[in-house]
């Protein structure tokens, strides 16, 4: 880990301000939705959790892995159908552009 | 052939360049939709290639854990639009919560040699999550009106918080020194859960959506410690955009409410509540009836609809959509203004005057709608007090000052849809209510409302 510490620092920088700028721009309109797809790509953390509780390395670690992908599969399934479910709702009064 | 290992980066690759693409697509209503399928596909992607790991000898306990936490997952995503705040802060638990238990199992397989990088970034993880995993169940049970929402306060606060803070990061600092003391463990884990409990005591209703924004970006950065640990470029990167995303909002919505992040967390505003609220004089105030508002809807040319969230409370969205189809019918302009903190949580009120059917392109946030006041004709306020304060902008000691507000105050006739003249989240009074043009309409939103749509629907038209 600590060879490529520098690396992820890097990675870290760089998707914190592509962050920043990608998100700058979502209109307020679209807030909501905006937290709740975060939330549920934030649930890539379900791999972690996965590789945890596949090595069965012990059972504490099995126990807390198994527990960890409820926890961010229930994130993964939850914030993906609530932001489609409100962003159906969003309907401009304009008709729609070919 | 290249290696399982490679294919398994390649795809997380691609799904880190899904996920940015996700959120670039947020940007618009219009594409918006593509932008939760790119994120579907990255995250099916990245869940099925891990699947593929080599380091995977039992494959029971993981699908275990994904059918439990689908047949969960979908309820919560069934949600009443109304519940969104609340779910929000459940998801951020859930987050919190997941990056917590692999944080400690890391812990407890590698100890007692955890290298002392690693037990800092470890610790950080732990100590972000599990604070993160308690506020955020303290603020969904605050929103579900479990617990009680009023802001609980009580002399040196902030000194109590603070010191509980410094005892987790002091004894983290301590781990990093000398990591083979394992038994200390549990406290970087135990103590932010109590941190957690004891930052969310002192927020009040009106402060959630900071709250939870702000809980949104340590979710994130917690996540991203764990990547970090996990030496998972994908999670350094989705917990760094959820973690931007977080700030972001936060920044906002602390501008929205003319306070700072510090004021927000150790601020407690029932403070100020207490000392603003004696010496109100009674002062006169024109009210009108459903008939006499309803005439004066049906002959202006340009109406602006301010909704707050005592509208979503009384569940009057509805009744607000057929009042727009009744003036919308008339050949009446009408737009909405919506301020940033209108809701439970950034962009909430949006969601629901969606839900109701009102289309977007009438839905104009704060600094659109402010410059059209002045060619308004009704500017009407549902549930909405604090934000139209102009005392915001012109009353030095008004502890609101500097607040951005919708000016409403600037519309040729002001209607304030009201129950009774109590005071708002901040306990300030308005002196809104006792211009000559305003008007105020007394009673519940959905029942008032309901009226004028009748009387609009009884006359011509």
């Amino acid at each position: 880990m600590t060879g490529d510490l520098l690396t992820s620092l890097y990675v870290f920088m760089l998707a914190a301000f592509i962050g920043f700028e990608v998100i700058r721009r979502v209109s307020p309109l679209l807030h909501t939705p905006l937290m709740s797809l975060t939330n549920a790509l934030d649930a890539i953390a379900v791999v972690g959790a996965i590789i945890l509780a596949g090595e069965h390395k012990r059972t504490l670690a099995t126990i807390l892995g198994t527990v960890a992908i409820v926890a961010a599969t229930s994130n993964v399934v939850g914030g993906f159908l609530i932001t489609d479910r409100m962003l159906k709702m969003f309907k401009s009064s304009r008709p729609q552009k070919p | 052939m290249p290696s399982t290992n490679t294919i398994i980066e390649i795809i997380y690759l691609v799904a880190a360049a899904l996920f940015i693409l996700s959120l670039k697509w947020m940007s618009s209503p219009t594409t918006a939709r593509h932008g939760v399928w790119a994120g579907e596909l990255g995250m099916l992607l990245a869940v099925g290639g891990t699947l593929l790991h080599h380091g995977i000898v039992d494959y029971r306990w993981i699908a275990i854990g994904l059918v439990l936490g689908t047949i969960i997952g979908v309820p919560l995503g069934m949600v009443h639009m109304t519940a969104v705040p609340q779910r929000t802060a459940l998801s951020h638990a859930f987050g919190a919560l997941c990056v917590t238990l692999v944080g400690t199992s890391e812990f407890y397989l590698r100890a007692p040699n955890v290298p002392r990088l690693m037990m800092a970034v470890l610790s950080m993880e732990v100590i972000l999550g599990s604070l993160t995993f308690t506020g955020s169940l303290m603020a969904a049970g605050k929103l579900e009106e479990f617990l009680p929402q009023r802001p609980i306060t009580y002399k040196g606060q902030n000194l109590v918080n603070l010191s509980v803070l410094a005892v987790a990061i002091g004894v983290a600092a301590y781990l990093v020194a000398h990591p083979e003391r394992t038994g200390l463990f549990p406290v970087i884990l135990g103590v932010p859960l109590l941190f957690g409990v004891l930052m969310i005591v002192p927020i009040g209703g009106a402060d959630m959506p900071t709250v939870i924004s702000l809980l949104n970006s340590y979710a994130g950065l917690s996540a991203a410690a764990m990547g970090f640990v996990l030496d998972s470029k994908l999670l350094i990167i989705a917990g760094a955009l959820d973690g931007a995303s977080g700030f972001i909002l936060s920044v906002n919505m602390s501008k929205a409410m003319n306070r700072s992040f510090s004021n927000v967390l150790f601020g407690a505003f029932g403070q100020e509540q207490a000392a603003v609220a004696g010496g109100k004089e009674t002062r006169a105030v024109r009210s009108a009836t459903p008939e006499e508002a309803a005439a004066i809807l049906a002959a202006a040319n340009k109406v602006v609809i301010v909704p707050g969230y005592g509208m979503a409370v009384a569940q009057a969205q509805h009744k607000v959509r057929e009042l727009y189809d009744a003036l919308t019918k008339r050949g009446v302009d009408v737009k909405f203004g919506i301020h940033p903190v209108a809701g439970r949580m950034p962009g909430h009120m949006n969601v629901l005057l969606a839900e109701a059917d009102i289309p977007y392109d009438k839905l104009l946030d704060m600094d659109e709608i402010n410059g059209e006041f002045p060619q308004t004709d009704v500017a009407l306020v549902i549930g909405a007090n604090d934000v139209t304060n102009p005392a915001a902008r012109t009353d030095h000691s008004s502890p609101i000052y500097g607040m951005p507000i919708l000016d409403v105050d600037k519309a040729r006739t002001v209607m304030v849809i009201k129950r009774g003249m109590s005071a708002g989240f901040a306990g300030i009074d308005n002196p809104l209510f006792y211009l000559d043009k305003t008007l105020m309409l007394f009673g519940d939103a959905k029942g008032f409302v309901g009226d004028i749509v009748r009387e609009l629907g009884g006359g011509h038209g």
